[in-house]
């Protein structure tokens, strides 16, 4: 796997587009449509923005977003030390509901696996990885 | 983003531009809750100038509807294009609100 940039910053919301022009370059290289660019970005707001608001809870910390490259895979890890959560154990939304009852917590999770190939999660070394995998073809 | 608003007859009508993101939505909230407490009731949105939202933005959207609905107001999306259209496909707001593909169509149904 060959690494194609790392950024690193603390865990906010003001740093929210530094993580995103990372990330929107290193898919631009890859060749990546304007369109695919502009799901990944959502994807990645998804994951960056639940990390700024739950990872860490009263207590400050950094996030890392690194993409690399595997073959014809685009690859981007998102990386924080705060508290476990897997993300994809989240039960989907439920789509059918009226507007009074329709809650918006999950739709992002939900955006984030249909937009991107796969999404993977572990923890490890008392870190939250999560990964998501782009098809370059 | 940049949000334009115009009045015609009694519809607000509010143009989005650029992006609707977690740092932008909050922004596009507070200024519907400002005219829903003035008593503005019927709201058509049009975002053939919005290029981006994601769930923050849905989030604000399905705040103001909830908010319209306890004061029998209407709210009605037009001219959605490319990857807004998509996320509402996918988030399935299409089953909740009414999109037209134009301001007047919009005007017309309301």
């Amino acid at each position: 796997m060959h690494v194609l940039s790392t950024i690193k910053l603390p865990a906010k919301l003001d740093n929210l587009y530094r993580f995103m022009d990372v990330v929107s370059r290193c898919a631009k290289e890859q060749g990546f449509t304007q369109k695919r660019i502009n799901e990944i970005e959502l994807a990645m707001e998804e994951a960056l923005v639940n990390i700024f608001n739950y990872a860490y809870q009263d207590n400050t910390g950094d996030v890392e977003v690194i993409c690399s490259l595997n073959n014809d895979l685009f690859i981007v890890d998102i990386i924080d030390s705060g508290i476990p959560f897997n993300v994809l154990s989240h039960k989907d939304p439920d789509l059918t509901s009226d507007i009074s009852e329709r809650e918006i917590g999950g739709l992002g999770v939900f955006l984030m696996k249909k937009l991107t190939d796969d999404i993977q999660y572990c923890r490890e070394n008392e870190k939250n990885i999560l990964r998501f995998v782009i098809n370059k073809t | 983003m940049e949000i334009t608003k115009r009045k015609e007859k009694d519809i607000m009508i509010i143009s989005v531009k650029g992006r609707m993101d977690a740092v932008t939505a909050p922004s596009f909230e507070e200024d519907m809750t400002d005219l829903i407490s003035k008593g503005e009731k019927a709201f058509i949105i049009n975002f053939s100038k919005l290029e981006y939202i994601s769930s923050a933005g849905l989030r604000s959207i399905l705040a103001t509807a909830k908010q319209l609905k306890e004061k029998q107001g209407k709210i009605l999306f037009a001219e959605l294009v490319g990857p807004v259209q998509e996320v509402f496909k996918i988030s399935g707001f299409y089953s909740i609100f009414q999109a037209c593909d134009t301001e007047e169509a919009a005007i017309n149904q309301l």
